[in-house]
């Protein structure tokens, strides 16, 4: 047992929801008590989803518990496949499930003999793997599933030069933007797509994978175990430099140009491309050579997230804008390794943990300039009185802007410069009031609300009023005296402040 | 699929299918009212993801909850529970001094069957901390019964009072159901203008100030969700429960402290005059929604009282969602829609009881209510087929209870509507 008050990941069956979530006709049947599926509530509050996510509940309830679920089980996924027709029905195991120890296996396979969809069993175990990894696993086992069935197919490269791009995810941090930022370069390049996965593709479509030339994994956390074993199958090399700062930007799109070099007869030079963009379309480059940005040398920062966001924005920090990284650290245990060989060179202080408390400490430790962390790291600054830029998962309704915000390609890279110096100017701005005397505060005196005033207070009502948060009280008493004044009250007694609290709700 | 229940031909039990937040969830409102405790959820990562989501903002005021969270270990038995949970309870008693720690048990502990009570018998005597354990899971309650579990539990640590042999005559009233302080203050208030003097509330603010109750004495409930808690207090307490409609409305108020004052034997003053008054100053609302359709999904068990509000007001009730009615704790309120409807001269509205969403929507569909109350997982993409709703949750966290609140209770359920209107407007 450990005592915790926040995650950074989700449990494992989060991961496997988004992933089905994600593909367009995929429903997905959680096995899992009443109150499980908070997924749905998540995906239809944060995303704004027109549509309802599909995803139901098998509940697990007393009946299940001693009669075994498979009864069950197998009359929902029949309901489900003859109410939605969906393509593929994945069943969910939750960590209730995980702990009934029943034959998942065979329930499934019995509904699939009654079904048109095809049914599987996400092969995830909860007390083992986070989100992230259960997102990976399932995505790796649904593409498994479908080319292993169309294996006879016959499999050609597509004629012109296309990419698969492997990282569409429902509830990704700034996710739609970065794809469309992707698309966008992709598209400039000559680049044909051939699948964006798994977001808005339907399982029919997977067959068509091996089709493309290159395998395009931008988010280091989901889409690598499909990559590799795509790799190993169908000979399909993958690109898993994150497409973020103008430096991995430019690494990115030079291992594209090596990938399609060598599967075809073409020979492509992005130099050019690459050179152009990077010094006049982007106005980030500039951005960090103007006068402006001297003033970040040697500004101090730690930076705190996912592996993908953390790493390439640890290098812009230091490589672009010359800040001094305290430390860098990541709750994604299971890529430490890489973490830690790629972050070697841009700080000394490298650690992964998955306690926010242990985060926070350091946090406090390193007393940085500015902070790039999660919505945690946010919550730790306000507290210290630290900026905190928010440049990865886990993250609130403010993080799924309707603007267009991507963290990747030229704009991407635009954006996040004007995070970056927003965030730093902001603690400035702030440290500059302080030595000049701070704003002209009026502050609320909270003994002489009562005491000295024209109006009487029965005890009874003061004991009330005081119950009302403090912030609030000012107001508050300013309407009641107006109240009592209105009906000539001159006592206020416990009536008088529940009535005129009533008369001012109106409206 | 549909089966009859019992002889009431409008009451439906459906598949059980529907959306609503773990009863755990409690956690969040009841640290909040019972100002000393802490409150030790545990369970799994599953249980911590919704809170932290759920409670979001809250999470970050370093709140008196926590997750003990279950590891592989845990579950397969290695490690020994009542250790385990000794070394957290002595931390949590370090660093935050309760004077009360609730253990929420949920589905894994009840699975694998931990024996939370009597471990919590000899922690509690170890670490000189009280500890009062509730099974709040999802196997068997929903939403808001999570506090009827809390509470049922809570109940047994009251201190007894031997029964005033001075004074016989008279029994005490208690009042149960967590409101925020301001809010239980008003209904005492209320009571008091008919001279009723409320003896106590469960929950109190502190638990070192439980009420003291004694056999005999009158309990009323204030939810309608506390079926066990009442239960409770009859059988292991004897008290005498005094069953209402709830003190949700002008009119629910109105009979709720009218159900009382007979009961204990009080004339009732002014009563009528008041309630009228509330609905006059309502009109601006009440206007708006009458003739207007509504239709409730259910999650939270306040359903029943809304739907009596609304019908109050003159709207037409489609279908009350509820995922547990308790025919004998809500009698009360069934009566008073009943006689509602009489007065209207319409139908009882249909009540379906663990119903099943999908075939909601197919409902909704057909229907096409003016308002739909519902939860988040429905809401937006209901609002995308331009059907208004509501989300339900926000009832059990605004404030709704009394003749004061009545105003925002209205206010919430016309705002949609409202909306609604101002967008066609400009």
């Amino acid at each position: 047992m450990k005592l915790a008050y926040w995650m950074y990941t989700g449990p494992a069956h989060i991961g496997t929801l988004r992933i089905a979530s994600s593909f367009k006709n995929v429903h997905a049947i959680m096995h899992a008590p009443l109150g499980d599926d908070y997924f749905n509530v998540m995906r239809s509050m944060l995303e704004r989803q027109k549509n309802i996510t599909k995803v139901t509940t098998s509940v697990i309830d007393r009946q299940v518990l001693t009669q075994g679920s498979g009864n069950k089980i197998i009359q929902n996924i029949i309901r489900k496949d003859k109410e939605d027709s969906p393509k593929l029905i994945l069943l969910t195991p939750t960590c209730t499930s995980s702990i009934l120890q029943e034959d998942l296996d065979n329930f499934i396979k019995k509904s699939s003999l009654e079904t048109n969809a095809d049914v599987l069993l996400a092969d995830v175990n909860h007390y083992r793997v986070t989100e992230y990894q259960a997102a990976d696993i399932t995505l790796k086992q649904i593409i498994q599933f479908y080319l292993k069935k169309y294996i006879s197919t016959t499999r050609f490269q597509t004629k012109e030069p296309s990419v698969n791009i492997i990282g569409a995810f429902s509830l990704a941090f700034h996710n739609q933007h970065d794809i469309l930022e992707l698309i966008k370069l992709l598209t400039e390049l000559n680049i044909k797509i051939n699948l964006i996965l798994p977001k808005g593709a339907s399982v029919e479509e997977l067959e068509k994978i091996p089709r493309a030339w290159v395998n395009i994994v931008p988010y280091r956390e989901t889409g690598l175990l499909a990559a590799e074993w795509l790799k190993n199958l169908f000979n399909m090399p993958y690109i898993s430099t994150t497409p973020l700062g103008h430096e991995n930007l430019a690494n990115w799109i030079k291992e594209l140009e090596y990938c399609l070099n060598s599967k075809g007869n073409y020979n492509f030079n992005f130099n050019n491309f690459i050179e152009y963009n990077t010094k006049f379309n982007s106005q980030s480059f500039w951005f960090s050579r103007s006068i402006d940005c001297q003033n970040l040398i040697g500004k101090s920062a730690v930076v705190f997230g996912d592996s993908t966001h953390v790493a390439a924005i640890t290098k812009i920090l230091k490589k672009e804008l010359g800040i001094n990284i305290l430390w860098a650290g990541t709750y994604c245990k299971s890529d430490q390794k890489w973490f830690h060989n790629t972050l070697r060179k841009y700080t000394k202080n490298i650690f992964i943990s998955e306690n926010y408390s242990v985060v926070e400490r350091l946090i406090k430790k390193a007393s940085p300039d500015a902070i790039f962390g999660t919505q945690m790291e946010r919550h730790v600054g306000k507290k210290l009185g630290i900026p905190c830029g928010v440049i990865s998962a886990p993250v609130h309704i403010q993080n799924y802007p309707i603007g267009y915000r991507p963290f990747f390609g030229y704009e991407g890279a635009n954006q996040l410069i004007d995070m970056i110096y927003n965030t730093f100017s902001l603690g400035m701005e702030t440290i500059l009031l302080e030595v000049f005397g701070g704003h002209e505060r009026q502050v609320p005196d909270k003994v002489s609300f009562i005491a000295q005033e024209k109006y009487a207070w029965t005890k009874e009502a003061e004991e009330i009023f005081a119950q009302i948060p403090i912030i609030f009280q000012k107001k508050i008493k300013q309407q009641i005296e107006k109240y009592a004044a209105s009906i000539k009250a001159s006592l206020i007694t416990p009536e008088i402040l529940y009535e005129a609290k009533a008369s001012v709700t109106k409206g | 699929m549909k089966t009859l229940l019992q002889n009431k031909p409008n009451s439906y039990c459906e598949t059980g299918n529907y959306h609503t937040f773990c009863p755990i969830s409690c956690v969040s409102w009841l640290y909040q009212k019972i100002e000393d405790s802490f409150f030790l959820v545990i369970g799994t990562k599953t249980c911590g993801y919704f809170l932290q989501n759920a409670l979001s903002v809250m999470i970050f005021s370093e709140p008196r909850y926590a997750m003990a969270q279950l590891e592989e270990g845990d579950i397969s038995a290695q490690y020994n529970e009542y250790s385990e949970l000794l070394k957290l309870c002595l931390k949590i008693k370090k660093d935050r001094h309760p004077k009360v720690i609730f253990w929420i048990g949920t589905c894994t502990t009840e699975i694998i069957k931990m024996d939370l009570e009597s471990t919590a018998k000899k922690i509690e005597a170890e670490i000189e901390v009280p500890i009062v354990v509730a099974n709040a899971n999802g196997l068997d309650y929903s939403f808001t019964q999570g506090e009827d579990t809390v509470l049922a539990s809570l109940i047994k640590k009251a201190p007894l009072r031997k029964k005033n042999y001075l004074n016989p005559t008279t029994p005490q009233l208690f009042l149960f159901g967590s409101l925020p302080n301001f809010l239980s203050t008003q209904l005492s208030l209320e009571l008091s203008t008919q001279g009723i003097k409320v003896a106590g509330w469960l929950p109190s603010s502190k638990f070192t100030q439980l009420p003291s109750i004694a056999p005999g004495d009158f309990v009323c409930g204030v939810h309608p969700y506390l079926s066990r808690a009442a239960s409770t207090l009859i059988r292991q307490r004897k008290c005498k429960l005094i069953i209402a409609p709830f003190p949700i409305g002008p009119d629910g108020t109105r009979a709720w402290i009218e159900k009382i004052c007979i009961t204990l034997g009080y004339s009732i003053s002014g009563l009528k005059e008041r309630e009228k008054q509330i609905w006059n100053k309502l009109v601006e609302y009440t206007n708006k929604l009458e003739g207007k359709t509504v239709f409730f999904t259910g999650d939270n068990l306040l359903e029943v009282s809304l739907a009596r509000v609304l019908t109050s007001c003159k709207m037409k009730v489609c279908e009350i969602g509820i995922p547990y009615l308790d025919k004998r704790y809500q009698a009360g309120e069934l009566e008073l829609l009943e006689q509602i409807c009489q007065e209207q001269g319409i139908r009882m509205p249909k009540i379906v009881e663990k119903p099943d969403n999908y075939n909601q929507l197919d409902r909704i569909r057909e229907f096409q209510p003016d308002l739909v109350i519902t939860g988040m997982a429905l809401a937006n993409p209901l609002e995308a087929r331009g059907i208004n709703t509501k989300w339900n949750v926000e009832f059990t966290f605004a404030q709704i209870h009394g003749f004061g609140n009545s105003e925002n209770l209205l206010k919430l359920i016309t705002r949609p509507l409202s909306r609604t209107e101002h967008l066609v407007h400009t």
